[in-house]
């Protein structure tokens, strides 16, 4: 009996299986199961299959783990084992949720964390696309089959993960997204990850739902403090009455794994000359107006510089 | 006697056909009479006719003389209508050939001795009698290049009497050549200006893309100066541009004798104190301001924030729109004012802020106040905002750079190139830096529309996330 034979069982099925199955419709799939065409097929389409026992520990260790993981994208399978963190929140989010998960997924990705999420819209996708502005790996887990960009409009978010890190899904090819699939896919986020990170959920979100399952099997659960009284701030203002770790910055995750924040390469010949203007750093460097003003944008973006009256200062 | 002459009125930039009919009775009790609508100035042509005409050796008729300026309904403003009154009533009295006279379109003012003088306006009259069929225009000889750019032919006179032997049949004038390019005008170079690498880049940028600038610094680190070269990076002005800008000056009577035609973008550089109507246009006769004077050019406002808020405000519609629109009693005029708008400011009322060497001693209100005349909505207009803080001593270190006219060739370039579309890198800069700064819906198409044209003069096939980069860099306005 493959893994690969029984994540597909359970697959079109739709069965969630805690022990291995039994019964005729078992025995039948399995006689008629061709393990080799199949994953010629798999291979065919850009995908490959992990079986229940290369996963990761830390994902084998929860009560239900998957089968196995059919995966998408370019990068080492070995990503699924580094050191992860899941940043998960709500769909309808706040500009602040998008502003602090963009930020969680660039810090945490640049101090080396894997960000694990879903793919899905707000929060989850502002995470994975800080993970992208820093130039690191994020892993996206999909409650649909493998091969779907669900939500569509996130094709091309799907297309960027994939060239740099992973997607991930228990489901097989061709398996339709339904709601009681997400807070199944909602384990596999938090069983990769040793820590997960609640940026904004309302009262019965199913980023909560990812929480209680991170906290069941054991795991650090940070949520983001909001606004009381802010409805998309309920449910992790909830979390946090209930014990959950506050998260006021990249930081606090990162003490978790005994990591500090990572400096961003950073163009020391430029800062070597601040404070300067402009034509300071054109005459001290040698190089064009062009290339400094953009060259300080960038620096002024990750938060190195500041500009006041035409002075950059470091 | 009834006789007629033919001149056209300026309504805006557009020009009606007038008829001017004298009549004249020999033998009734002597009066001189203009009626049809006469301004002062226009009114006041009764004194120069009779002083003219008499100058010029002709006889001012006895008895009653009734000038009408045709249609009545119609203002006619300013001095222009002198000579086509003169001549008719000369016609009226039988001293001067009656159809030929209807054949010509008259304009320009009449002095005491009978010497004519160049009007404003004299283009699109010229222009108004050609569309109407008429073949030749008579008028001052000083106007009479100016005329001849309507592509009609101009009659030069230099006095009453001269243009009476013309209709008489008794001498041609000389012909008139259409104006002569003017001279290569020496305008200030980029080659003066010594250091400054981040506003040398900014004018570049600016006339590439035809984008608003706004240069914020303390005084004496050449803002003026920097703007002052900024017409001479634009491209020339293409044959219709400029007989339309030549139009536009024409009515404001603010062309050269010589050398009317306008062929280079104009630069306009009017004084805080001066009046709204005059900076957008209008007045009781509804001028052009000089945010038309600016067409196709550049429209500099030095010290910013020291021009009255509501002439700032009203600026708003050409900036949008490319126009002003005065509407009168008396109907509307419109007049283009696509112009390219370049500011200049301190950072402080007080002027020290920016410069290392000095205290600013500005008070937080005086501060405030200093920037709260520039509207949130005047400063989004600006595409590019560059703060030039005095610099320690580079410009006397730095040498000369390149010359305007290696600038403009790479302006001209880019402005030939087609538009970039954005790269994904750069949109998600854009997207980032939309987040992190934050950068309103107006503000992010800025940065887009300065990047398109790093991009254009990089001669990249795409914007990159450099340009964007760069482009990001000129948002800031000057801030708390």
């Amino acid at each position: 009996m493959s893994d690969l034979a029984l994540a597909v069982f359970a697959s079109e099925t739709g069965a969630h299986l805690v022990r291995p199955p039994v019964g005729r419709r078992w025995s039948a799939h399995l006689d008629s199961f061709d393990d080799a065409a199949y994953r010629a097929r798999l291979q065919a389409g850009g995908f490959r299959f992990v079986g229940q026992r290369e996963l990761p520990p830390l994902l084998r260790a929860i009560h239900d783990p998957p089968p196995g993981l059919f995966v998408r994208g370019d990068a080492d399978l070995e990503l699924l084992g580094r050191p992860a963190v899941a940043v998960v929140g709500a769909r309808a989010c706040s500009g602040y949720g998008a502003s602090v998960a963009r930020m969680l997924g660039r810090e945490l990705s640049s101090a080396g964390l894997v960000v694990v999420s879903g793919l899905a819209r707000g929060v989850d996708a502002e995470a994975h696309r800080g993970v992208l502005e820093a130039g690191g790996a994020t892993v996206a887990v999909l409650g649909c089959g493998i091969d779907r960009d669900y939500p569509a409009a996130h094709g091309e978010l799907a297309r960027r993960v994939a060239a740099t890190g992973l997607l991930v899904a228990e489901y097989a090819p061709g398996v339709e997204p339904a709601p009681w699939r997400f807070p199944a896919r909602n384990r596999i986020i938090a069983g990769l990850c040793r820590a997960t990170v609640v940026v904004e959920a309302r009262e019965r979100s199913g980023a909560l739902i990812t929480g209680d399952l991170a906290l069941e099997e054991g795991r650090e659960v940070f949520a983001v403090p909001g606004e009381i009284g802010s409805a998309l701030s309920a449910g992790t203002n909830a979390l946090l009455k209930l014990g959950a770790a506050p998260l006021t910055c990249a930081a606090d995750v990162l003490d978790v794994y005994g990591l500090a924040p990572r400096e961003d390469p950073v163009d020391d010949e430029l800062l070597a000359h601040l404070p300067a203007t402009i034509d300071e750093l054109v005459h001290a460097t040698g190089r064009s107006a062009a290339d400094v003003g953009h060259a300080l944008t960038e620096l002024e973006l990750a938060g190195h510089i500041t500009e006041r009256d035409g002075v950059y200062r470091a | 006697m009834l006789a007629r002459a033919i001149t056209h009125a300026l309504v805006g930039l557009e020009s009606r056909r007038v008829e001017v009919e004298a009549d004249v009775r020999e033998t009734s009790l002597p009066a001189f009479v203009i009626v049809g609508l006469p301004d002062r100035a226009c009114a006041e042509a009764r004194q120069r006719v009779m002083s003219g005409i008499a100058s010029a050796e002709l006889r001012f008729p006895k008895g009653r003389v009734i000038v009408n300026l045709a249609p009545a309904a119609l203002r006619k403003e300013g001095s222009g209508y002198d000579l086509a009154i003169a001549l008719a009533i000369l016609a009226a009295s039988q001293q001067v050939p009656r159809e030929r006279l209807e054949s010509h379109a008259s304009f320009g003012e009449l002095a005491l001795d009978g010497r004519l003088r160049r009007v404003g306006g004299i283009l699109a009259v010229a222009e108004g009698a050609r569309r109407s069929g008429l073949t030749r225009v008579l008028c001052a000889r000083e106007a009479a290049s100016e005329a001849a750019l309507a592509g009609i032919e101009a009659v030069p006179l230099r006095h009453l009497a001269e243009g009476v032997a013309y209709l008489r049949g008794e001498g041609e004038p000389p012909p008139v050549d259409a104006a002569p390019p003017p001279p290569a005008e020496r305008r200030p170079d980029l080659a003066d200006v010594r250091g400054q690498e981040r506003a040398r880049r900014a004018l570049e940028l600016a006339a590439a893309g035809r984008h608003n600038l706004l240069l914020a610094g303390p005084p004496g680190t050449g803002k003026t100066m920097l703007a002052r070269r900024l017409p001479g990076l634009l491209p020339p002005l293409t044959p219709a541009e400029a007989l339309e800008v030549t139009r536009i000056h024409s009515v404001a009577g603010v062309l050269s004798p010589d050398h009317p035609l306008v062929t280079q973008p104009p630069f306009r550089a009017p004084h805080h104190t001066a009046s709204t109507p005059a900076i957008v246009g209008g007045g009781p006769s509804v001028r052009p301001g000089e945010a038309s004077l600016a067409h196709r050019g550049v429209l500099f406002l030095d010290e910013l924030a020291e021009f009255p808020r509501q002439t700032l405000e009203a600026l708003r519609q050409p900036l949008e729109d490319g126009i002003v629109a005065i509407a009168r009693a008396g109907g509307r005029a419109v007049f283009p004012a696509r112009f390219q708008l370049v500011g200049s400011m301190n950072l402080c009322p007080c002027g020290a802020r920016g410069d290392a060497a000095l205290q600013c001693t500005c008070s937080a209100q005086r501060l405030a106040a200093y920037r709260a005349k520039l509207s949130r909505a005047l400063l989004d207009r600006f595409d590019l905002v560059v703060t030039l803080p005095r610099s320690r001593a580079v410009e006397l270190a730095a040498g000369s750079g390149e010359s305007s006219a290696v600038v403009a060739a790479r302006v001209d370039a880019a402005r030939r190139r087609s538009r970039a579309r954005r790269s994904a890198e750069a949109d998600e800069l854009l997207g980032r830096a939309v987040d992190r700064i934050p950068l309103s819906g107006r503000g992010r198409a800025r940065v887009a529309r300065v990047a398109r044209t790093i991009a254009a003069l990089a001669e990249s096939p795409h914007v990159e996330a450099e340009h964007v980069a760069e482009a990001l860099s000129y948002r800031g306005a000057p801030h708390e």
